[in-house]
């Protein structure tokens, strides 16, 4: 009586594990995150002449274990006001999704700000504005004061409180990007 | 002779004797030992197949009977069924006495039950119907939450997950209307897909000692029952009615059910719950609101030989999470930390915002029992539940508004129970499970998958037996045997990979490489051995001892196997070990309890033992282009969990009692001798309950609760770089919040509506100071304050 409510119930089970398992045997899709910023450059181009500096910093795998690989090209000259834009890529899609776009379209949701360290004599201006009258960061002006060495940490944030004072804090909002550059004025 | 007079009976009716067919014939139904009253019971007359049932003093009464020899059946849940014969001469008054079999196993009721089986050896602790009717527009862990040794572990106070002496998620099974609930039970943000209006009884069991549901409950089981459908020609139904100053909403639970004297029998449930934000005493908890609804309909048939019943539930449900704990980065949680108030405090509102997640749960049911002889019983029942999970973040550009998380989880178990008498005092039972699951991740999210999908066969086998050794002492004893197969299709970032060094240990599984990410195919097998030994021992009418030993053993979850990658509303990046084994628990349990005349006592002292214990804890600080995160891997260890429940009941006066319950736990990790983390402080709840009868049974209860500071906890604080200040500060995530002190109050008056309906009034409040406080198993107590006073109207109507 037992053994044959054993099979019965093993019979059972086994029509609905087979009626069940026949949909997928095909490998799924991968996900490339479409909202991963890999790639911030930011390109300071002087308005006298001279070099552009490049600060750059890449993570392409992410939140994965490598850490970002940042770069900083030329040195910034002293007494000299530099044109800065800001450029942010997906590049783990093919080709790079350019996001810097989608920061324009809902600029009034973003702001990037650009904190000088100690060591670093430079003073930072916004030169763009959102609908409300508000900076955002895309388009901004750098003017390197005296020379030395320091750190420009740049920090985009998601949702800030605007208007804001111009510290992260009285903006709040969420980071997406944060890097610290090591920078010289000669 | 009963024949013949039954015969008299109906050939003679009314008109010859019409006097004689207006008897009644009432009494009590007491419990045997302590003669306390038994409501609910049945009582049937077969030669009329007429029945009555209890009320709650355990009055029962049949009226226009005519004189003659009847044979009474006395029905109860918890009780062996008893016959009896009555000669009615004139208006008579019986009281029935049954053998109340609280601590009896395997012990089943013939008719219209769905009552769960009793476990022998431990003590089971179950939710009042006052405490199910008082938290109707509270989620299952609230309710919980009044038991001793039960406590939950919160993210906000919408996502409440019962935890059992300790232990929580995985470790702890939910077992709904007889089938184990499969909805992502993993995360421990993921709520119990449950609505409580829609249960009977809610029992909990704080051991692994349920073999029939399961043998990896390392933690416990609750098992949720439906409410037991009586077989008579009869419709009822309730409604509950809540609301809450508290997120200004409330909740509507009706229940309607028909049953006829052939056994047939509906029942359809309803609930839905509305609330906006909920505050704190000093803000508004912006983003907190809850949408739910359930629905609950079954249809069957009641015979004395068989029954069949067929049930579809649905619950649906949309939960807000606190706004102010999505973040980005340390840095951002450094903010968030160090601030009193939540970073995002808005106005009060109903709408539900992102960050929330939506849950559908359906389940689909058929089962059936037929009896057998005397003694024996086969159940069969086959479930189908689906659980679609969506979680929505804040998200930018094309994305927004688009799930970020979209698991849907399909589950077919089908399982046959056998039990049966061998002896006078032999119980046996046995049966087997077997279980197909399939979880789908849509890509369609554009977020890595946070699971993988996967496909899972689970089989177990089971055997428990008890032995009613002599009056005092019982035995029990049972053994279970589980296999899991997991087939699963997992991406990984290559990085991960290979710093894992799996493309060494594991070059066969991979089946695809992309650009950064690569396909594997893991194929993992478990099985698991459990077992439980106890006894129980009545050591005197008024004191019985309860022993038992159980080992358990859980395969490790998916998300303990998979997880891979950035958790945000923890801020953290969570990391799974593809290679771990199942944890084995042994676990001590005794309960002592005494039911002396004024005072009432249950002492619980317990010890688990488990190894290969998963824990997830800090390894380092990941660098990322979004900032630094820290690093959680899951580890497997040794642990052990040492702990005492107390409940005791105090008679002060006639109308006045004083109820209170402490627990206290002790649990470390034995291989680094550190405590773990999120375990439940020690906490004291103290009521003083009034009840005067004469006053139709008004109740007041004044309730107090502490919760001692967490004394022992590991120190997972990490250092961090602020921009703003140029400075390396000390994120502190450990220390927990300060113990603290909450006052409730409650009162309750019924009211008679005609003779078959009754209303209950109750009023009642909480955190009645208004009292700021965090609770150390709240996940979003780094960010905001728990919630503050709360009035609360409750009206409930029987019909």
């Amino acid at each position: 009586m037992r053994t044959y409510k054993f099979l019965f119930a093993l019979l059972l089970t086994g029509v609905f594990f087979t009626s069940c398992n026949n949909d997928d045997d095909s490998t799924p899709p991968p996900v490339n995150e479409e909202e991963v910023i890999t790639t911030m450059t930011a390109t300071f181009v002087p308005t006298t002449g001279g070099d552009t500096v490049t600060l750059q910093t890449q993570d392409l795998d992410g939140d994965g274990p490598n850490a970002p690989v940042v770069t900083v090209t030329n040195n910034f000259v002293a007494g000299t006001t530099y044109n800065g834009t800001i450029e942010f890529l997906n590049e783990t899609e093919s080709p790079a999704e350019d996001i810097t776009e989608e920061i324009e379209e809902e600029d009034e949701e973003h702001q990037i700000f650009y904190i000088p360290g100690a060591g670093l004599d430079a003073t930072i201006a916004y030169t763009d504005a959102d609908a409300d009258g508000n900076p955002v960061g895309l388009q901004f002006t750098l003017t390197a004061n005296t020379a030395g060495a320091g750190t420009l940490t740049i920090v985009l944030r998601h949702e800030p409180s605007k208007p804001n004072d111009g510290t992260l804090s009285d903006a709040g909002g969420e980071t997406d990007i944060a890097a610290t550059f090591t920078v010289t004025v000669q | 002779m009963r024949l013949r007079s039954f015969i008299f009976m109906c050939a003679l009716p009314c008109c010859a004797y019409a006097q004689d067919c207006d008897l009644s014939l009432s009494g009590k139904v007491m419990d045997l030992h302590d003669n306390a009253p038994l409501a609910d019971a049945t009582l049937y007359i077969a030669e009329l197949s007429k029945s009555a049932i209890t009320n709650e003093e355990g009055f029962y009464e049949f009226s226009e009977l005519c004189e003659g020899d009847y044979t009474i059946t006395v029905i109860h849940s918890e009780c062996n069924t008893i016959a009896r014969e009555v000669a009615l001469k004139s208006n008579t008054e019986r009281n029935f006495r049954l053998e109340h079999h609280l601590e009896e196993l395997n012990q089943v009721i013939v008719k219209g039950k769905s009552h769960h089986d009793k476990l022998t050896s431990v003590k089971e602790v179950q939710l009042s119907d006052e405490a199910l009717n008082r938290n109707s527009g509270k989620s299952l862990g609230d309710a919980l939450n009044e038991l001793s040794g039960v406590s939950s572990l919160n993210t906000g106070n919408t996502v409440v997950k019962p935890i059992i002496n300790g232990l929580h998620s995985s470790r702890v099974t939910l077992i709904n209307n007889g089938t184990r609930m499969e909805d992502q039970e993993w995360g421990a943000e993921h709520a119990p897909n449950i609505d409580i209006n829609a249960s009977g009884s809610v029992t909990v069991i704080k051991n692994a000692a349920a073999l029939q549901y399961s043998g990896d409950a390392i933690g416990g089981a609750i098992v949720l029952e439906p409410s037991r459908i009586v077989v008579k020609d009869t419709l009822y139904g309730k409604t509950t009615l809540t609301a809450a100053s508290n997120g200004r909403g409330g909740a509507v639970s009706s229940q309607l059910t028909k049953s006829f004297d052939n056994g047939l029998f509906g029942q359809l449930q309803g609930t839905v719950k509305r609330f906006g934000d909920f505050e704190a005493p000093d803000y508004v908890l912006s983003n907190t609101g809850l949408d739910e609804k359930s629905l609950f309909a079954r249809i069957g048939v009641n015979r004395f030989s068989y029954r069949l019943e067929a049930s579809y539930s649905l619950f649906k449900n949309t939960l807000g999470i606190l706004r102010a704990s999505h973040l980005g980065g340390a840095q951002d949680q450094f903010s968030a930390i160090n601030s009193d108030r939540p970073l995002i405090v808005r106005d009060f509102t109903y709408d539900i915002d992102v960050p929330r997640q939506e849950v559908t749960h359906q389940v689909f049911k058929v089962k059936g029992d037929k009896k057998f002889g005397n003694h024996s019983h086969l159940e069969f029942h086959y479930t189908y539940q689906q659980n679609d999970r969506f979680e929505f973040d804040i998200r930018r550009g094309d994305d927004a508004g688009k799930a970020s998380v979209d698991l849907s989880l399909k589950t077919h178990t089908a399982a046959f129970d056998f039990r049966t008498e061998l002896s006078e005092t032999i119980n046996f039972k046995s049966g087997i499970v077997g279980t197909y699951q399939d979880n789908f991740a849509n890509p369609e999210t554009g977020v890595r998958r946070l699971i993988p999908d996967f496909e899972k066969y689970h089989f177990g086998v089971y055997s428990i037996a008890d032995f009613q050794v002599n009056d005092a002492l019982l035995l029990e004893a049972g053994l279970r045997l589980d296999h899991t197969h997991l087939d699963a299709l997992k991406f990984y970032r290559t990085s991960f990979w290979e710093s894992r060094g799996y493309d060494v240990l594991f070059p066969d599984l991979v089946v695809e490489e992309f650009n950064n990410q690569i396909l594997t195919n893991p194929k993992l097998d478990f099985t698991n051995l459990s077992a439980t030994l106890g006894t129980t021992y009545t050591i005197s009418d008024a004191l019985t001892g309860y022993v038992n030993y159980a080992l358990a053993s859980r395969a490790p979850n998916p998300s303990e196997l998979f997880s891979e990658g950035l958790h945000h509303s923890a801020s953290r990046i969570e990391l799974g070990d593809l290679r771990f084994d199942s944890e084995t628990s042994h676990k001590f349990s005794l309960t002592l309890e005494g039911n002396l005349k004024g005072f009432q006592f249950t002492v619980n002292p317990y010890a688990n033992s488990i190894s290969d214990f998963v824990v997830i804890e800090p390894t380092g600080i990941q660098q990322t282009i979004r900032g630094n995160f820290q690093v959680w891997e899951y580890r497997q260890t040794d642990a052990y969990f040492l702990g005492v429940d107390l409940d005791a009941t105090v008679a002060l006066t006639d109308h006045l009692d004083w109820q209170s319950q402490f627990s206290f736990l002790k649990a470390y990790d034995s291989k680094r001798d550190m405590p773990l983390i999120n375990i439940p402080p020690a906490n004291i709840a103290n009521r003083l309950v009034y009840t005067n009868p004469s006053l139709n049974g008004l109740q007041l209860a004044l309730g107090s609760t502490y919760v001692f500071r967490q004394n022992e906890f590991p120190n997972n604080n990490f250092e961090v770089f602020i921009p703003e200040t140029q400075t390396t500060e000390l994120l502190d995530i450990s220390t927990p919040p300060d113990g603290y002190h909450l006052l409730d109050f409650s009162a309750e008056y019924p009211f008679s509506l005609g003779s078959n309906s009754k209303m209950v009034v109750g009023l009642s409040a909480e955190n009645l100071l208004n009292t700021s406080y965090r609770n150390y198993l709240n996940r979003f107590r780094f960010y905001a304050d728990d919630l503050g006073r709360n009035f609360l109207l409750n009206i409930r109507i029987n019909y």
